[in-house]
């Protein structure tokens, strides 16, 4: 079933875009300087554009739903988004250390499914890799300017650096469907991802003179629909309208 | 009596297209952005296939009812608009035209050259669009668009949008 599985990258390629783009959407409005803010709502907006994409095309593979369909009429088990995404926006530091352990590994897994055997999966990559390749430039020089800041800035970048490192394990350690995917050429090998995560994380850490938490337990289940209590928040929020007036339209 | 549609030549309907503005930066055209990517004739039917800038860029779906409009006007109906993302749109595009329309709209061009992927920073430099100093400065990265990033003129001290290279 070679169908399925395209459904199924696009799935988590697509729900990860969605969830953070929601959770970023938030700020809108709220973060600590203007340019921060536009570019917190840019990020999203870039998000959002990728996930009609994805879900597009999972939705296609789904015997034609649409992108809306998928985002808005799933329920939370059904989403294969990793945990990390789902976290709680908590202080400014929070939200910018999520983001930069989730480009990480972004822009590498884009510039690997470039290759992939699937050319619709192959040209979403191509279009996404422009728009994350900011994402990632952005986010890096923010880790390195509050990491090595003031002692403040320091202390909460640490705090946030301690909270949400376990959860960046899920994106690197490859599931059965991971597998799968590689073995058929649909996607790359997530040990490649992993070794250029760990390099910019740990070249970026190290100018931030943050440190990364040792032996921390790897926190997972989101690729198999298993998520946190976050995500039904989330959901609630994103979802209530199409949910309380199926079809509407304006 | 049905009568069939004129089969217009494409040069003229790319005339038609120049004539249709960039809704954010409407100095441009949407031929100048580079957006358009064909224009042909498939027996009767009209196709043009357009590219979007950004996939998130909220324009994206307000240009195509431009498109429509401006293609509807001239009496043709049989009309698809296909959007296509690969290959993907880049800067590179925008026409030398374009690029001195941005200029004295006040935006500064998106300087080519860099490659696209991981070298963002190595672009430069960059050229104030209001007194033409290289003396210049990001202020933020993202700017009023998902295509424009915040400068300053550290010479004029003037702020000023960049359209990023993408
Ligand atoms: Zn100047």
């Amino acid at each position: 079933m070679p169908n399925a599985d395209s459904r199924e990258l696009a799935l988590r390629m697509g729900d990860n875009c969605l969830i953070l783009a929601q959770r970023l959407g938030a700020w809108c409005g709220h973060a600590p300087a203007l340019e921060e803010d536009i570019a917190l709502a840019n990020t999203a907006l870039d998000l959002i554009g990728q996930t009609r994409l994805w879900l597009g095309l999972a939705g296609e593979m789904e015997g034609g739903k649409s992108a809306d369909d998928l985002a808005f009429q799933r329920d939370a088990r059904a989403f294969r988004n990793c945990l990390l995404v789902e976290q709680p926006n908590g202080d400014y530091a929070h939200t910018l250390v999520r983001q930069f352990l989730f480009d990480a590994w972004h822009a590498p897994m884009l510039t690997g499914l470039m290759k992939s055997a699937d050319p619709r999966v192959a040209e979403i990559a191509a279009k996404s890799i422009k728009e994350v390749d900011y994402h990632l430039e952005r986010s890096t020089d923010l880790v390195i300017r509050l990491g090595d800041g003031s002692e403040e800035s320091h202390a909460r970048m640490q705090s946030a650096l301690d909270d949400f490192y376990p959860f960046a394990g899920e994106l690197l350690t490859p599931d059965a469907v991971d597998e799968a995917l590689a073995e058929a050429g649909l996607a790359l090998d997530l040990q490649s991802v992993r070794s250029a995560w760990r390099s910019h994380v740990a070249a970026t850490l190290q100018e931030a003179t943050l440190t990364a938490p040792v032996d921390a337990p790897v926190r997972k289940g989101g690729k198999q629909g298993l998520h946190s209590e976050a995500l039904g928040y989330v959901l609630a929020e994103l979802q209530w309208m199409q949910r309380a007036y199926p079809g509407a339209e304006w | 009596m049905e009568t069939a549609a004129t089969i217009y030549p494409v040069d003229e309907i790319w005339d038609w297209l120049r004539d249709v503005p960039d809704p954010e930066i409407p100095v441009l055209s949407i031929v100048d952005l580079g957006i358009i990517r064909d224009v042909k004739w498939a027996g009767e039917t009209l196709i043009v296939t357009v590219t979007p800038t950004y996939s998130g860029c909220p324009a994206t779906t307000f240009i195509s009812q431009m498109i429509d409009a401006a293609i509807r006007a001239r009496g043709i109906h049989d009309l698809e608009i296909k959007t296509q993302i690969s290959p993907p749109w880049t800067t590179a595009w925008i026409s030398e035209q374009g690029r001195e329309k941005l200029k004295a709209f006040g935006v500064a061009p998106p300087v080519e050259g860099a490659a696209c992927i991981g070298a963002m920073k190595a672009q430069g430099p960059v050229a104030c669009p209001h007194c033409g100093s290289t003396n210049t400065e990001e202020v933020s990265r993202f700017g009023s668009t998902p295509c424009k990033a915040s400068w300053r003129c550290k010479d004029c001290l003037e702020p000023f949008d960049y359209f990023k290279s993408i």
